[in-house]
């Protein structure tokens, strides 16, 4: 077990080992719906949701039922499964119990299954052999660090789409991800604070 | 119904017309990691190319026999198939390359691009003209990442595949090793490609 309390590895997450800014892990998502604000809290708020919890179960099911069964090699399977189940779970209580949320959320939700990001917090956490205390903070901490990306570049791709006229070519996903470079470069000025793998 | 294509028709669209990533830009988030050594990208690539030809293909097979509405559980089961068979296959024979890549190998099933290829193609085609379609947007894939690696090893590290290149005096760009360059890199990849080979009707406005 790696010896790192879960309040400095939440932050981590959040700030040093941005799971999108440094793993690179969520782009497809994040290229298509950073196109404004609203749209990229929505997106974010549901991934920070989803990953915490599903970063929990996976934990549980790999420690207690991979583990001792000797089954390690269908831990993709798995998880996936798990992460698919959880996600459809999810939209069905969020639509009976509170459809306020559901309106806001609601379209997010199915394209949760197929971010990379929430599969690759599942699988960081077992690489690096987090307890479950560390994996929920690893799981929420990722998930809120990638709100936080989306949501600044949501910002911005806003105020470009509105002021700036761009060369040909450039719209769209190139500029985003420049962008998205340039923001990479200032998350590694926090690099210095704190270290995980 | 249109026309079938003929296999060269489907090679040319997979490799260039329909790139997915300079085109779409999908899939990236899974291989861009590995981008900064030319080994762990052709390792990768092969890996994905693999993965996207044998899924279309057994999605392709099992199509007449799949019912609509459990259709996306299968096809994510099939390609979680294949990435265990990659991921296993890494571990025994390049031991060392699978420690380097961590858990991007896993991540292969939910690259975009191989759903992507199911649903939009395999889903409705024959077995072989699927397997090939797998094959060439496999290659287009691989061809845009490994020249995002063409550049930035000799640039992070001095060297291609291992030897070195660059001459003695050369300072490693460190950036170019990090997350920002690859950003970078394949913005101005995608904007190379935008600006001189403009396709759709919005790029061509």
């Amino acid at each position: 077990m790696v010896q790192i309390d879960s309040g400095t590895l939440f932050f981590a997450a959040i700030f040093t080992n941005n799971i999108l800014l440094t793993n690179f892990l969520g782009l497809c998502p994040f290229l298509s719906i950073s196109r404004e604000l609203r749209a990229s809290l929505g997106l974010g708020a549901a991934v920070v949701f989803v990953m915490t919890c599903t970063a929990g179960i996976n934990y549980l099911v790999y420690y207690h039922v991979l583990l001792p069964l000797n089954l390690v090699h269908f831990r993709f399977i798995v998880f996936i499964v798990i992460i698919a189940a959880f996600v459809q779970l999810v939209e069905m209580t969020v639509e009976r119990y509170f459809p306020v949320l559901y309106y806001m959320l609601g379209i997010f939700l199915p394209l949760i299954t197929v971010n990379c990001a929430i599969l690759g917090a599942s699988l960081f956490l077992i690489i690096r052999n987090y307890s479950l205390t560390q994996s929920l903070a690893y799981g929420a901490g990722s998930g809120i660090g990638w709100m936080l990306a989306i949501a600044a570049v949501g910002a911005i791709r806003e105020k470009i789409q509105k002021s700036a006229k761009l060369p040909k070519g450039l719209e769209g996903p190139a500029i985003t991800l420049l962008i998205t470079g340039i923001m990479a470069l200032a998350f590694m000025a926090f690099s210095g604070m704190i270290q995980i793998q | 119904m249109p026309k079938p294509l003929s296999n060269r028709e489907i090679f040319v669209q997979g490799l260039w017309n329909d790139n997915p990533v300079l085109r779409q830009i999908l899939g990236i988030c899974s291989t861009l990691a590995v981008t900064n050594l030319m080994v762990n990208t052709l390792v990768m690539n092969a890996g994905l190319i693999f993965t996207v030809a044998m899924s279309s293909l057994t999605v392709s097979v099992l199509r007449n026999y799949t019912p609509m509405r459990i259709r996306m559980m299968a096809q994510t089961l099939i390609i979680a198939s294949y990435v265990i068979i990659v991921d296993i296959s890494i571990k025994a024979y390049l031991p060392e390359i699978s420690e380097a890549l961590g858990p991007y190998v896993g991540l292969i099933i939910t690259n975009c691009i191989v759903m992507g290829r199911c649903e939009a193609f395999a889903r409705n085609n024959p077995p072989w003209p699927s397997f090939l379609d797998g094959i060439a947007v496999g290659f287009g894939y691989a061809l845009v990442l490994a020249s995002i690696a063409l550049v930035r090893e000799p640039l992070g590290f001095g060297t291609l595949l291992g030897f070195r290149i660059m001459p003695q005096g050369f300072t490693p760009w460190t950036i170019m090793i990090m997350a920002p360059g690859a950003f970078f890199t394949l913005g101005v990849f995608a904007w190379f490609v935008r600006a001189f080979f403009p396709q759709t009707a919005e790029e061509k406005r």
